[in-house]
């Protein structure tokens, strides 16, 4: 398992792009917001958490048609469905290193960018925590999704269209989370319900995923 | 005598032949003799004048939205765990049918909200969640036309429909945390003492029964269809192979 991990993540770093284009989206994203809707700092704090949640959410959605589709033209997919290792760990895996690379660049990036939209100081801690918390759900989430469409041709925009309802649950925990810590408020409710998420779907979605690879892989 | 002697798809569409005429007929005079009552036969409400009597589409087709989302999940968890084909493709058939009575919930909604709250649209908990409802429907049926081969199909979506159901359920409580509901609490339920009053009260139930009706009416033809549609597809694949043979052995 761990040789895949590491493999995954030399592959995602070599090959340019795993860690820049998804950063570079969610700064391009967040550079565009003021532009379409005023520079008023006023109104820019209020929304920032929000916008950050969801620039992070997109850009994490940017590169989901990769996650599996590499393997699965090569044949690598075929070879490590054939391996002692099981597909559900396979698959657990691939989301692991997708989060690696593009999850927790996102996380750590995030209270710059919370500088450009004028966030408020007491809105960095919770952001930041409820963005460790919630990106892992979203990556895990996607594996499924690039599992489901994996052998179609052309599944980018159909893989959108399938994974961002199932994204719903954990962009109203999480940005309400950031948006409470934003101004002030408690915000151990929402960080709860978010875990808890996180925890299921990390648990319980690698076994879909794996049941649908292997229809895939048929 | 057993129900899954209907997997069979002979039988099935043997017993949907003689039961569709019963279907369409009691939808045809549930419908017209509960909206007729409905419109013309009940009083305006005290507050809400004469747009009360939307209750008669709005209500039966939001009914119907969810439960045939439950009707698909039960259809694809019968095709994973016993590999019917009939059943795979009754979800199938189902779909279509589930996105218009979403679309028609959510229709009659906004025209009764423009002049009761004022507003087409507000993101209460109830609409938004609808929202998702259909969502997910355009999903589910998106990933069936996307996969050529049937049975891969009807594998993939019917995992969707599972965990899709799991996500459509976790949302339709996060978004109650997630803002304050304007959409009045239920009109019907089991468990309560009153209802809506019972003047528009039994009009409705006759309406959502011609609703019902309507929905099984539609998904057994649909069905119907399906299978037949996949019984050519058979026939046509049959009739090439036979004449490449015919050729093959005409060239030796």
């Amino acid at each position: 398992m761990r040789a895949l991990l590491l493999r995954d993540l030399q592959l995602a770093l070599r090959a340019g792009g795993g860690f820049g284009l998804g950063l570079a989206f969610f700064l391009i994203v967040v550079v565009l917001v003021p532009f379409s809707v005023g520079p008023a700092a006023a109104l820019l704090a209020r929304i920032a958490p929000g916008v950050l949640w969801l620039g992070a959410l997109l850009a994490c959605l940017l590169s989901l048609d990769r996650l599996l589709a590499v393997d699965w033209e090569d044949g690598a997919l075929d070879l490590l469905a054939t391996s002692p290792l099981p597909l559900e760990g396979v698959v657990a895996i691939k989301a692991v290193a997708h989060w690696i690379t593009t999850g927790l660049p996102l996380v750590l990036v995030a209270p710059v960018l919370g500088v450009l939209l004028n966030l408020p100081v007491a809105g960095y801690g919770p952001l930041v925590v409820s963005l460790a918390l919630g990106t892992p759900a979203l990556s895990m989430i996607g594996a499924f999704g690039a599992a489901l469409t994996v052998g179609i041709k052309r599944g980018g925009l159909l893989l959108s269209l399938l994974v961002l309802p199932l994204y719903v649950p954990t962009l109203i925990f999480g940005a309400e989370a950031a948006r409470r810590g934003a101004e002030g408020l408690e915000t151990g409710t929402p960080l709860l319900l978010l875990a808890g998420i996180t925890g299921c779907v990390l648990a319980l979605m690698p076994f879909a995923a794996a049941a649908v690879l292997r229809v895939n892989l048929r | 005598m057993s129900l899954w002697e209907y997997a069979n798809p002979v039988k099935f569409l043997r017993l949907s032949e003689r039961v569709l005429p019963w279907l369409w007929g009691g939808a045809a005079i549930c419908l017209v003799v509960g909206l007729v009552w409905g419109f013309f036969f009940t009083p305006d409400d005290f507050r809400q004048g004469s747009t009360v009597k939307i209750i008669y589409l709005h209500v039966p087709s939001a009914l119907m939205a969810i439960n045939a989302w439950f009707m698909m999940l039960v259809a694809s968890l019968i095709w994973i765990i016993r590999r019917h084909h009939v059943s795979a493709l009754a979800a199938r058939a189902a779909a279509p049918v589930g996105i218009v009575m979403t679309l028609i919930a959510l229709v009659t909604g906004a025209i009764w909200g423009q002049p009761m709250w004022g507003t087409w649209w507000a993101w209460d908990p109830r609409l938004t969640s609808f929202l998702i409802l259909f969502l997910f429907y355009l999903g589910y049926v998106a990933l069936w036309e996307a996969i050529e081969d049937p049975d891969s199909a009807a594998d993939l979506t019917a995992i969707l429909c599972l965990v899709g159901t799991v996500f459509a359920v976790l949302s339709r409580y996060a978004v109650n945390f997630w803002n304050q509901g304007l959409h009045q609490g239920a009109s019907l339920s089991l468990d309560k003492e009153e209802n809506v009053a019972d003047v528009f009260y039994f009009p409705l139930l006759v309406c959502i029964a011609g609703f019902v009706f309507l929905f099984l009416a539609l998904v057994l033809y649909r069905t119907g269809t399906e299978i037949r549609v996949r019984r050519t597809r058979a026939l046509i694949a049959r009739e090439t192979r036979t004449t490449d043979l015919h050729a093959e052995a005409r060239d030796a």
